[in-house]
């Protein structure tokens, strides 16, 4: 049995009152909340070693400096790299993205294709887009069907030895496709492009392993794993790693530095450079750590659990309509009224304390796909109860019923 | 007693005393509500791209006239409770000489308790809105001197 009241009571902000009434938090997918473990972290943070790290010789950067890198071994643990150095901290999935995309310009030349897929967030769009911009490499986009999941026949035509690189993500965040990303690396792989993973959706509800999936790069966000906002993760095959040039010049990521030349400094610090959310990066290890504690299997059988039961009663209510419904997908459930626009739907759901999301969640290549301006998106946690997806479906009733 | 004599005060004031008589949020958003359902608040021949308004959430039209030195505003919206929300406004802004739109504030807003819609991060449009109300009062001021 899942314990999910016990696992409650790890979050405090899950008591507070909203608009008068108990909080209901669904959304999830735009930003996971902190449990207590991770918030002492943090303060223990300030109140005890708050210094800067690789630089001291005092004991307090010493003990800061080991508390990041250990940081980074959890996260080289969590998605089983080979190597600690594979590991960049980033301030996030569009900050890992840009990353790489800027390391690339250097790689790429006229005639090149990179492919994105139709099912992506604008953090995985723009980027490529200005890489296609700088180098003069071509953008193709592998289509998406009826249910919001990728055409993979599509996927094999458009790969040619002229791709370079394929990047999509792991999980949708506007529909919760869960896409086969195993399938994807593979065949991009058999005509030699490298392949990233945005998996800033995924790693809430699943532990990807990234020697398994022989993917090139992966990224993600500590603010969607119980970890705090400004700090994520880029990982890189080393050999990749090796290839890209840096994305930012500054202190730390260095060897050597005169006024003819600077030598940069070994991986993962060539990425590294200033000083990092040190903070951050440890409390993103420690959210790592408290949801390994749970468990990912646990997590996802019981999301299910949640995402089934919000499916049917929602089902139940005349003219809704879901969008994203493939087999595979996460606890999240993007859905519109019918004649009833989401913005107004999601303005009456906050009043009775629930929080959603609403809008076209930044894919708005989806939205234009299903010809509406955006969705009310319903996203579940661990810490969700089928006591609040009962509060949400009286609360779409009642929007409902307000609303038309 | 012609509407256009009423002064941009006095309207607020009787929206704040309209507002006041309902207990909860419920009545004061399904009066909004009720606002944008029935009034007809724009020609759709001025629906146009050009008068578009693009908040992230919902989309705002808006169209200005001048008659009588006094400027006309018609606005429209995708959502119900944007639309709710431009017709209170437009009963404040419209029908008044461009100074006096000029001077006015939406402070009143906040004392109807639907400060939220207006926040500049909120994304619907009628922050920007109310800027192009105040842009056009400029404009037709202009025109007048
Ligand atoms: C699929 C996906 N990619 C990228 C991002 C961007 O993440 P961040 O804003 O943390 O950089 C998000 C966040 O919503 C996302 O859902």
């Amino acid at each position: 049995m899942f314990k999910v009241e016990a696992i409650r009571q790890d979050f405090p902000i899950l008591n507070r009152q909203v608009n008068g009434k108990p909080l209901v938090y669904f959304d999830n997918a735009a930003t996971s909340q902190t449990p207590q473990q991770v918030i002492d972290v943090i303060v223990d943070y300030y109140s005890h070693y708050n210094a800067n790290i690789h630089r001291g010789v005092h004991s307090l950067s010493q003990e800061a400096t080991d508390k990041y890198e250990q940081a980074r071994h959890t996260i080289q643990t969590h998605f089983n790299a080979k190597h600690p150095c594979e590991i960049i901290f980033t301030s996030g999935t569009t900050h890992g993205i840009n990353l790489v995309a800027n390391g690339f310009s250097a790689l790429l030349k006229q005639g090149d294709e990179i492919i994105v897929s139709a099912l992506e967030h604008h953090s995985n769009i723009v980027p490529w887009q200005m890489l296609c911009e700088r180098t003069g490499a071509n953008l193709k986009v592998i289509p998406m069907n009826d249910e919001g999941a990728l055409v993979m026949s599509a996927f094999e035509e458009l790969l040619s030895a002229n791709t370079k690189l394929v990047f999509v993500n792991h999980i949708s965040n506007a529909l919760g496709t869960i896409n086969p990303i195993e399938s994807i690396i593979e065949k991009a792989h058999a005509v030699g492009a490298a392949v990233l993973i945005d998996g800033a959706q995924a790693c809430p509800h699943i532990k990807p392993d990234v020697q398994k999936l022989d993917v090139d790069f992966y990224v993600a966000s500590g603010h969607k794993m119980c970890g705090p906002t400004g700090v994520g993760m880029l990982y890189g095959k080393e050999e990749w790693l090796k290839k890209l040039p840096p994305y930012q010049g500054g202190g730390e990521m260095i060897a050597e530095v005169t006024f003819e030349k600077t030598t940069y400094a070994d991986l993962p610090h060539k990425f590294e450079a200033g000083t990092p959310n040190i903070c951050g990066g440890i409390a993103f290890g420690a959210a790592i750590d408290y949801l390994n504690a749970i468990g990912f299997d646990d997590i996802a059988t019981y999301e299910h659990e949640l995402l089934e039961y919000a499916t049917e009663k929602l089902l139940d209510i005349e003219g809704l309509k879901i969008y994203g419904t493939s087999e595979e997908k996460t606890s999240v459930i993007s859905f519109n009224l019918e004649g009833i626009h989401p913005y107004d739907v999601g303005t009456i759901l906050d009043k009775m304390g629930i929080a959603v999301r609403t809008g076209h969640h930044c894919a708005q290549p989806i939205m234009d796909y299903f010809k509406i301006p955006g969705t009310v998106r319903a996203s579940f946690a661990f810490y969700n109860t089928k006591e609040e997806i009962d509060a949400l479906v009286a609360g779409v009733k009642k929007a409902k019923m307000m609303l038309s | 007693m012609k509407i256009n004599d009423v002064s941009i005060q006095d309207i607020q004031n009787d929206i704040i005393d309209e507002f006041s008589m309902f207990d909860d949020w419920e009545e004061r958003y399904q009066y909004m509500i009720d606002l944008g359902k029935t009034l007809p608040l724009i020609d759709e021949q001025y629906k146009t791209d050009d008068n578009i308004i693009k908040g992230c959430q919902s989309k705002v039209w808006v169209h200005a006239q001048l008659e009588d030195e006094k400027v006309v505003f018609t606005a429209d919206s995708d959502a119900i409770i944007t639309k709710g929300i431009i017709a209170i406004l437009i009963r404040v802004f419209s029908n008044q000489s461009p100074s006096d739109i000029i001077a006015a504030n939406t402070d009143f807003i906040d004392e109807i308790g639907l400060k939220e819609h207006l926040s500049p991060t909120r994304a619907n449009g009628l922050v920007s809105m109310i800027k192009q109300l105040k842009m056009y009062a400029i404009a037709y001021q202009t025109q007048l001197n």
